[in-house]
């Protein structure tokens, strides 16, 4: 290319420079237009390039639109292409001027050269004006006819971008038709890429209105079509693998050995250098297995090292990406990673983000084995110098305390951070004791030592000063000074500026009064005097309260304010189950890096053409915005056995959010909507019985939400004998469906036997045992006393499926069954064959 | 899909922009820019590579120093996105030669010209850069390739002595030389990074190597190739699972843990004569990544003392000494220690006859550093400061230094072992002999020592 004519202007388009440039390029311009001089074309292309490199920099040249459009009448390919990208930023402003566009466009898209047919084309397509759509249409059917396959896959891309201007358009013309048949006879992989990608955007668009559309979104999901892109998927681009891939998790196999057929033809993808293949992949294995749990974990077995491969080759971002979804699975089933626990250990120049997910794993992975090994590498961090880590690694140790695996040598690493006399360190520090005293109320003389020696004064962040006053209070008989510092907090009231400590304030010289009086009551009256005067609300209704408590009755007041306590046995999960559920399902997505479900953070209309199972799997949408009451079940994976771990072992990690009152296993808490927890809370007040048997909010609302159906009459019996198909498969979604749409076929009520009772202090048990009789937990879930299981069955060698819903309460040794059935006939001799299964558990 | 592509410069210029879809408004560049700027007030925390503003998510990679962007709406796959984006960045340095601000400036019609071949309405069309000539028209401007640092880790070739034809690997897969003839030939770089940490007795607590083999391809035909490797080279550990140092013993065998591999790649006869055959397509590419735990010999051992002198006063020595051939040199060699938070000044002393050694105290965030241009294989350097505290109330002076990390770049040098025996080019011609480099070098990816 010559060498730029005003090369010596400063080529850089650094920054705006003025109208007067514009104006002075429109004049250039406008000379070169006609011109047909020899480097005409050179002048041309470096004013054109001045021109891109306004755009580009955000300064409006619009104003030369009609000079450029003349300019690029010649045949240059390098001028026409610039001309096309300016054209494409500018004709929506310009809907006139686009107009003197078509023309030349239109000419163009019969050029005997393909490359200028198709860039023609797109430029065509892309200069989204309403009014312009009938000139589409014709060079659109014909491109999709052309015999360069570079044409073919501009024109698919150009239906879609039709699509979006005119819909009506598009459809009218017939181009999904068209687009379905290129699909399946396209001999070139991109054009049939682009049609599924089109078609995806087109037909889930159009779902809503169209139940053709709706019909033909599910056929895009059908054997024949995802063994079609299957078998050829190796000739696709790996950018095309991935839609595939993707579109393949959707699908869901009729028999089980199509999953592995499907995993045998797939395994080598899960060797690609391209980190996006990989993950595709393995979300289709993930998703397939789903309800195979022994297959499923060999799954995650098989996923583990190229994982961690992808992890340490490739950009620190795609490693991170990567790093994400691996935190995921570790958080799911934390003991399968549990011997790879070195690979968490963070480096020292990660960013702080990385070493976040890795602390969380490997809080996660520790257990009996490795604990020692980790918790001596977290308190390394601990006196990192990045200060927000080292904070993080010492609440990963307190966690690990929590989790019970050797407790001992813990408490003592955490008792060595009390004495490590930095400000960060002890205050983190504190909350943990404090948390840990919580659950092992066995542990205070060891911490009560170490804690007393800490000066009030050292200590300033709001919560560890509240879990340092928490302390004082609580264990005021065993702290000689409790009631001394306590006395000197409360003078220095008016600097306390945290509203929280202030509360734990009262609290603590409450429960200090009760059981050292003389020597705190002076103290707790200037606390009240000074509470009641409190300018926050909380604090000085809490005074008020303890004021008037005591007034009326000092052994009531210590009933109410210092009870005996029984030790926290769990902490509650911030995330519920539903969530992580959710977040799983969209395996491979941004919800895994941003650890939320997608209706989170994405609009409705943006969720993407991949959001099949919408309607089925969005329950928290569902039980918010639906004026039909959907009874809500937490329906949870098949690898539930795997997570009952996890989601067990997780402490808060923060206040408890709004829902968290509600985390009844039942039901969902999590849809974080202020809004939903307040109906069930007040339909739960205004249910007497509630206050009556309290834990069992399932029972309530489900029947309050209309789920608890007169029991039918059972269908005449004489069946014949029924045999269960040992290998059912069945998706969380599919469940759910079904559920929804059947109606109850039998409901009943059975006694438990003790025995029973005590087997089921590990449901997994139970759910092996039903399992060895072709009966399988979809999802399970619940807490002493109650428990619930979802079940299904199919018949052999037919796919009539039975669906159960049992809820266990082994406070009261009763067993509640609903059984649901696609042939009504049939679930009389199954509910005989799924009682005879229970009772040879031992449970009835 | 994607709905806008950009590529900032570090002080957060527009250099390109593309607007696929149209969803995302107009400001966005500004808005990201602004967003990983000032992502944390303290500005000690980085921006994650993906993150959402208000319904847009943005994805961002960086390439020397150069922001390489996607917004869009939907749900996508983060991985895809920043494949791409770092796909993307290594299209248009096969294309430039040299990707940089200037490079990118003064191509940038060009690479709008890639970016609509690339992308299509949001949805990847194709990032081969072989496939993408077709559609490409401008020819690139060449810039200067003197002392520009050049994208991906076989940069470092172009350092030090001239072993390298470092230019070549500057070429623009598109431009041709003067003379109009193109230069025959392949590169193949075995490229290794190490992590390792010593405990404070000198113990390895955990150690990997993460290797990657890369291509760059500038033969005319695309002429088959074959690549043979040791031959006790194996792969996977057995489904053992993990670090278990089982010791070689002598043995001397490669076994990785895991690898992957170019699409291109096939693996016939991988079992039985440990050969790769591919194709290459034009331009750079990853043949192979490859992960290794097994017991290695580091390059370097380090060994630092604190001794406490005085209330005030402590002594700190480093010691490292290279454990390779003496025929070896490792160069841009820096070790550094962060010291307790009330250090007021360090003084150094450096061994007698001490060439091209640098020391300094980072006053900002108190940490020790210590540069060498090269070490000898064989050879051991020694550093002493002497640091004086203030008299503020101080706690463990151990406990609040360290660790001791370090970072070198050793050329012609793998800890693995992994070899390439041979490069075949398949062409049937007496006198085409394209020229082959095979080139290894290892680089510390974290190399602490804790003391």
């Amino acid at each position: 290319m010559a060498p730029p004519v005003q090369s010596q202007r400063s080529p850089s388009p650094s920054q705006p420079s003025g109208k007067g440039e514009v104006s002075d390029l429109k004049l250039q311009l406008r000379q070169l237009a006609g011109s047909r001089a020899p480097g005409v074309d050179d002048s041309k292309r470096d004013l054109f390039k001045k021109v891109i490199s306004y755009m580009t920099i955000g300064i409006d040249v619009s104003s030369v639109f009609g000079e450029m459009v003349m300019c690029s009448a010649a045949s240059d390919i390098v001028l026409k292409k610039m001309c096309y990208l300016y054209v494409g930023n500018y004709a929506k402003v310009n809907p006139d001027l686009a107009l003197l566009t078509i023309n030349f466009l239109q000419r163009d898209c019969k050029d005997e050269d393909p490359m200028i047919r198709g860039l023609a084309l797109r430029s065509l397509c892309s200069l989204r004006v309403a009014n312009l759509v009938e000139y589409l249409v014709g060079p659109l059917g014909s491109g999709l006819k052309d015999r360069s396959s570079y044409v073919r896959t501009v024109a698919v891309m150009g239906v879609l971008k039709l699509y979006h201007i005119s819909a009506s358009t598009c459809i009218d013309a017939d181009f999904p038709a068209i687009l379905k048949n290129m699909m399946f006879n396209d001999s070139e992989t991109q054009v049939v890429a682009n049609c599924l990608s089109a078609l995806q955007e087109i037909w889930s668009s159009e779902a809503s209105t169209s139940e053709e559309a709706s019909r033909e979104r599910e056929g895009l999901l059908s054997k024949t079509n995802v063994y079609y892109l299957l078998n050829r998927i190796k000739e696709f681009s790996e950018w095309a693998q991935c839609l595939v891939l993707e579109l393949v998790a959707k699908y869901v196999p009729s028999e089980g050995s199509e999953i592995f057929d499907i995993m045998n033809l797939l395994e080598d993808r899960l060797q690609h250098a391209n980190g996006a293949v990989v993950l595709a992949t393995i979300k289709v294995f993930l998703q397939l297995t789903l309800s195979m749990t022994d297959v499923h974990q060999q799954v995650y077995e098989r996923i583990k090292a190229p994982l961690l491969t992808l992890v340490s080759s490739g950009s620190p971002e795609q490693s991170y990406a990567v790093l994400s979804h691996l935190h995921l699975l570790v958080m799911r089933a934390p003991f399968i990673f549990s011997s790879d626990y070195k690979h968490f250990y963070c480096q020292y120049n990660e960013p702080s983000y990385v070493k976040k997910l890795k602390l969380e794993m490997l809080t996660a992975v520790a257990n009996e084995s490795n604990t020692y090994e980790i918790v001596t590498e977290l308190c390394e961090y601990a006196a990192n110098v990045d200060i927000p880590i080292a904070r993080e690694s010492i609440r990963a140790v307190g966690k690990i305390a929590l989790q019970q695996y050797d407790v001992n040598a813990i408490v003592d690493r955490l008792l060595q951070f009390l004495e490590m006399e930095k400000d960060y360190v002890t205050a983190e520090a504190l909350v943990l004791v404090k948390d840990l005293l919580r659950k092992y109320p066995q542990w205070s003389q060891d911490c009560i030592a170490v804690v007393g020696n800490i000066s009030s004064k050292n200590v300033q962040e709001p919560k560890a000063k509240a879990a340092l006053i928490w302390m004082l209070g609580e264990y005021s008989k065993d702290m000689h000074d409790a009631p001394y510092i306590l006395e000197s907090l409360i003078e220095n009231w008016e600097e306390e500026h945290s509203a929280e400590v202030r509360l734990h304030l009262l609290t603590a010289v409450m429960k200090c009064f009760f059981k050292r009086p003389p020597e705190t009551q002076k103290a707790l009256g200037a606390a009240l005097a000074a509470g009641l005067a409190d300018f926050h609300q909380d604090v000085h209704d809490r005074a008020l309260f303890y004021y008037r408590l005591l007034q009326y009755n000092v052994s009531v007041a210590e009933h109410v304010v210092d009870p005996p306590k029984q030790a926290v046995s769990v902490f509650a999960d911030t995330q519920s189950s539903e969530i992580k559920d959710r977040i799983f399902d969209e395996f491979n997505s941004l919800s895994v890096v941003y650890q939320k479900p997608s209706y989170m953070f994405t609009d409705k209309e943006h969720r993407g053409p991949l959001e099949f199972s919408d309607e089925v799997g969005n329950i928290s949408i569902g039980i918010e915005s639906a004026g039909t009451v959907v009874p809500v079940q937490r329906v949870e994976a098949n690898d539930k056995d795997l997570l009952l771990s996890t989601s067990e072992k997780e402490e808060s990690r923060g206040p408890s959010n709004n829902g968290s009152v509600y985390s009844a296993p039942s039901y969902d808490a999590s849809a974080v909507s202020a809004a939903a927890s307040q109906t069930l809370l007040e339909l739960a007040i205004s249910n007497p019985t509630v206050s009556g048997h309290a834990p069992q909010p399932s029972l309530e609302i489900d029947d309050l939400l209309g789920l608890g159906l007169p029991v039918e009459p059972a269908p005449a019996p004489s069946p014949p004998p029924l045999k269960l198909n040992s290998k059912a498969a069945l998706d969380p979604s599919t469940f759910q469906q079904k559920w929804r749409q059947l109606p109850i076929s039998l409901s009943q009520e059975h006694s438990i036997s003790p025995e029973g009772v005590a087997g089921l202090t590990a449901p997994q048990a139970l759910l092996r045992h039903m399992q060895g009789h072709s009966i399988h937990c979809i999802a399970s879930g619940g807490q002493s006393p109650n428990f619930k299981f979802f079940f299904f069955a199919q018949k052999a060698e037919e796919s009539s499926t039975f669906l159960v819903e049992c809820i266990i309460n082994t406070s009261s040794a009763k067993a509640q069954m609903k059984i649901k059935a696609d042939d009504q006939s049939l679930s009389e001799a199954f509910s005989a064959l799924f009682q005879s299964a229970l009772s040879k558990f031992g449970l009835l | 899909m994607i709905s806008q592509l950009f590529v900032l410069s570090q002080r957060g210029d527009n250099i390109v922009f593309r607007d696929y879809r149209g969803e995302v408004q107009k400001g966005s560049a500004e808005i990201f820019f602004r967003k990983v700027k000032f992502w944390k007030e303290d500005g000690q925390e980085e921006a994650p590579p993906v993150f959402n503003v208000d319904g847009v998510n943005y994805f961002h990679v960086k390439v020397v120093g150069l922001l390489f962007v996607a917004t869009t709406r939907v749900n996508i796959a983060p991985s895809l996105v920043l494949e791409l984006l770092q796909r993307i960045a290594r299209v248009i340095k096969d294309y430039l030669g040299i990707l940089n601000e200037d490079s990118l400036r003064k191509n940038f019609v060009l690479v709008y010209e890639l970016l609509d071949e690339v992308i299509d309405f949001g949805y990847v069309q194709t990032t081969s850069t072989e496939m993408l000539k077709s559609y490409v028209f401008n020819e690139p401007i060449v810039v200067d390739a003197a002392r520009l640092q050049s994208l991906g880790p076989a940069a470092i070739f172009m350092q030090g002595p001239k072993r390298m034809p470092g230019t070549a690997v500057t070429k623009s897969v598109v431009a041709t030389e003067p003379g109009g003839r193109r230069r025959e030939e392949i590169f193949v770089d075995i490229i290794e990074k190490i992590s390792i940490t010593f405990s404070s007795s000198g113990y390895i607590l955990t150690s990997e190597i993460d290797g990657t083999i890369q291509m760059k391809s500038y033969l005319t035909g695309n002429p088959e190739i074959r690549l043979a490797f040791n031959d006790d080279l194996s792969i996977g550990r057995g489904g053992g699972s993990g670090y278990d140092y089982r010791s070689s013993s002598g043995s001397g065998a490669v076994i990785l843990d895991d690898c992957n591999f170019h699409q291109s790649v096939r693996l016939d006869s991988f079992d039985m004569d440990k050969t790769l055959s591919l194709i290459p397509p034009d331009g750079e590419f990853t043949v192979m990544n490859y992960r290794l735990t097994q017991e290695f010999k580091p390059p370097f051992r380090i060994n630092p003392l604190i001794e406490e002198a005085g209330a005030l006063k402590a002594e700190v020595i480093i010691k490292v000494r290279a454990d390779f051939s003496s025929s070896i040199t490792a160069n841009t060699i820096m070790v550094m220690m962060p010291l307790p938070k009330y250090t007021t000044r360090a003084s150094f002393e450096l061994e007698p006859g001490a060439l091209g050694q640098t020391t300094d105290f980072k006053e900002a965030n108190k940490r020790l550093e210590w540069g060498l241009k090269k070490i000898v294989g064989g050879s051991e350097h020694t550093l002493r400061a002497k640091l004086t505290f203030s008299p503020e109330s101080h706690g463990n002076i151990t406990k609040e230094s360290g660790p001791v990390s370090m970072t070198f770049t050793i050329p012609m040098y793998n800890a693995s072992k992994l070899q390439v025996k041979y490069l075949q080019i398949a062409k049937k011609s007496g006198t085409y002999n394209p020229y082959r480099w095979v080139r290894y070098v290892t680089q510390a990816n974290s190399y602490v020592a804790r003391i």
